[in-house]
């Protein structure tokens, strides 16, 4: 039955996976470029497991979420309604968004905060098919000496970097696996 | 799933009625009714709250006038049937009961629920709202005009 | 300058403890239980809810015992399990005209349809204390009439139809929510009344009776005071459409205050609104003139300078936990801070004295 489906796959124990979740999260952030695996979610077939835990862990009914490409379907917004309650809205009005590198585009659709509060700013959720610590050089807050991501280009990080501090937050997700690129971060 | 208005009213209905029941009645009514089938939950009984909102003047503006607790949960019975519950207030286990009884309204129990569970909440939430409107009448103003002042 | 202290958590739990047995008082005395307070103090349980923000008369009622009945301390209980909560959502906008009416009064229209309805009310009594109620004994039961179950109206709709007073056009934009964004000026109306609905009653009832005396007056009247019960109702994603989810007790007031007219706008009357959670008349009252009195710019009325027309001055001090906890901050140890106000009157003494030594010696 469809139903089960997107009623089914949250965190069976809410509590303890979303504080381990959320531990996650936030080392990555801390830790630009480092890997974590992080997993307890079985969100619908097109969404990676790392990215439906980090769904459960951050939004809720007041973070809207903006689904981008193939992510905007039937299936993944059932499941994500009913197990974070999250409005979806277009990429000016979203805090979190979610799709691919390509269906992501273009970065300057979504907001990057204001002067006054920085932080109502878009939090990018992008599902890359492979993630590991090689490719582009990150330097800068969290980072000893310096540290690898494979990133799908560098340009786009780097003009984001220059808005800083306002900017996008960028959360790369991969099956499990899951690494964390803040505006903070420099990138060559 | 996203049906018209019309289909989805008489579930609306037994929804609404299961929420305004008072503690602990519609598990009570169920269990006397019959034993509970086995379910799975989607979503084990959580405690939260729902913002109320109002609008000014009763009619114009919307805003927000403050929160209230709300449980919630969502089970399935084997065979498909889901069940849903928000109801207001801590009571995970009268959320469990209405979950369940929303889920067996979907199946060919429907119809003793209806008369065991729902016909039964629905003439008692009746009785208690005459009871109180009964008092309130009973404090009801006749006025008789003596002389109307110019003043 | 900091200095890191270590000590004073024997006292602390031995403060909490005898805090316990003061609670308690004199164990000869049969305890409190929580549905006590609930059913028989339901008037403070409902001031707990309204400036908590939060519709849970169980919590609110433990709150107030565990807080010895100081209600201020209560909502703070109330205030800080809110925060614990998630928030599934919010409900479509209450409809007060659907009320199931306890109570329902106007002061401008006697013979209004569906009656003048007064309630379980003080209004009448002789406010002499009742010694009988020292004693244990029963309550007989109310008197019952037959009564009609149809909605009761609202009265400015009367006034609404002869174009009398303003209209309230519906309007359906999401409102703000100062508890998920922090309270900026200039507020809008939406924002005013849900800062009001949760404002301390004295604070509120000290304004509306400020602008009865003649600050900002705006000759108010209780064109309709209703306390009943409303359903609530909430939209559920995953069903895709609105369920009620209980029903809750509200007091309503709309006044009907005199208007002759601006720049803007016609001779009419005016409304002032309030909205409080239970049975909290005052409160509801004293909400509607001072909405009434904050609504001066979009009415094109002058300011008069009144504090009751000053937003940023009621909203930013209307909240009774903002304004203990600040006010209430200033007795816990700041030693750190006056060490450094120490220290700088003790070198300007110092170079006075040196300056005198110096003046002496020349």
């Amino acid at each position: 039955m469809p139903q089960s489906q997107t009623l089914s796959g949250g965190f069976a124990d809410p509590a303890r996976q979303s504080a381990h979740a959320f531990r996650s999260v936030m080392e990555a952030m801390a830790r630009p470029g480092s890997l974590h695996d992080i997993t307890g979610a079985e969100p619908p077939a097109s969404l990676s497991v790392a990215t439906g835990a980090v769904l459960l862990t951050l939004c809720d009914t007041d973070t809207p979420v903006h689904l981008a490409g193939d992510a905007d379907c039937a299936t993944v917004r059932d499941w994500i309604a009913f197990h974070t309650g999250a409005p979806f809205c277009g990429p000016a009005d979203c805090m979190f968004a979610l799709g691919t590198w390509q269906a992501l585009a273009p970065l300057s659709a979504f907001p990057t905060g204001t002067a006054q509060y920085p932080d109502r700013s878009a939090t990018m959720i992008v599902e890359v098919p492979q993630l590991s610590a090689s490719g582009a050089t990150l330097t800068g807050p969290g980072i000893k000496d310096n540290a690898s991501l494979s990133l799908p280009e560098t340009r786009a990080f780097r003009d984001n970097h220059a808005l800083f501090p306002l900017g996008l937050d960028f959360i790369f997700t991969s099956g499990s696996r899951l690494a964390a690129l803040p505006r903070s971060t420099e990138v060559r | 799933m996203k049906d018209g208005f019309d289909q989805n009213a008489p579930r609306k209905s037994w929804m609404g009625l299961l929420a305004k029941a008072p503690e602990g009645r519609a598990a009570a009514l169920l269990d006397g009714a019959m034993a509970r089938p086995s379910f799975t939950w989607l979503r084990a009984p959580e405690i939260g709250t729902t913002m109320v909102r109002a609008r000014a003047g009763g009619t114009g503006t919307s805003f927000n006038l403050g929160e209230v607790t709300v449980t919630r949960c969502a089970l399935t019975l084997e065979g498909g049937p889901v069940g849903h519950a928000y109801i207001r207030g801590r009571r995970k286990a009268d959320a469990e009961a209405a979950a369940l009884i929303d889920a067996l309204m979907q199946t060919d129990r429907a119809g003793v629920l209806q008369a065991e569970v729902l016909d039964r909440l629905h003439a008692e939430a009746a009785a208690a709202k005459a009871d109180r409107a009964g008092k309130a009448a009973a404090t009801k103003v006749d006025f008789f005009t003596m002389v109307r002042g110019e003043d | 300058m900091y200095v890191a202290v270590k000590g004073g958590e024997r006292a602390i739990e031995n403060a909490h403890a005898w805090l316990a047995e003061e609670r308690r008082g004199d164990p000869g005395v049969a305890e409190l239980d929580v549905a006590q307070i609930r059913q028989q103090l339901g008037l403070a349980v409902n001031r707990v809810m309204a400036e908590g923000s939060l519709y849970d008369p169980d919590l609110a009622a433990l709150a107030i015992k565990q807080a010895r009945g100081d209600l201020i301390e209560a909502i703070f209980l109330i205030r800080a399990y809110r925060t614990t909560l998630p928030r599934f959502g919010a409900s479509t906008p209450v409809d007060t005209g659907a009320m199931a009416c306890d109570r329902r009064i106007s002061a401008t229209f006697k013979d209004l349809p569906g009656g003048q309805i007064l309630g379980p009310t003080f209004d009448y009594t002789h406010r002499l204390l009742d010694f009988k109620l020292a004693a244990e004994g029963e309550v007989p039961d109310a008197p019952k009439r037959d009564a009609d179950l149809a909605d009761v109206p609202h009265v400015t709709g009367f006034l609404n139809r002869e174009g009398l007073i303003e209209e309230a056009p519906q309007d359906d934009t999401p409102p703000p929510d100062l508890t998920r964004e922090p309270l900026e000026m200039p507020a809008d109306r939406a924002l005013r009344l849900q800062a009001l609905a949760r404002a301390d009653e004295g604070f509120t009832l000290g304004l509306a009776y400020s602008t009865q005396r003649g600050y900002a007056r705006n000759h108010a009247f209780v064109g309709e005071l209703r306390i009943g019960s409303v359903p609530v109702e909430m939209e559920i994603p995953e069903l895709g459409f609105a369920v009620e989810i209980g029903e809750i007790t509200l007091t309503e007031c709309e006044t009907v205050n005199q208007f002759k007219g601006s720049k803007t706008e016609p001779p009419q009357f005016t409304r002032g609104y309030g909205l409080v959670f239970g049975q909290t008349e005052r409160k509801a009252i004293s909400m509607a003139l001072v909405d009434r009195a904050l609504r001066w710019e979009e009415l094109g009325e002058d300011d008069q300078g009144a504090p009751a027309q000053d937003a940023e001055f009621v909203l930013y001090h209307a909240d009774n936990i903002q304004a203990t906890g600040f006010l209430e901050h200033i007795k816990l140890p700041h030693y750190v801070d006056f060490q450094s106000e120490l220290e700088l009157v003790r070198k300007l003494r110092r170079e006075a004295g040196a300056h005198q030594v110096q003046e002496a010696a020349e």
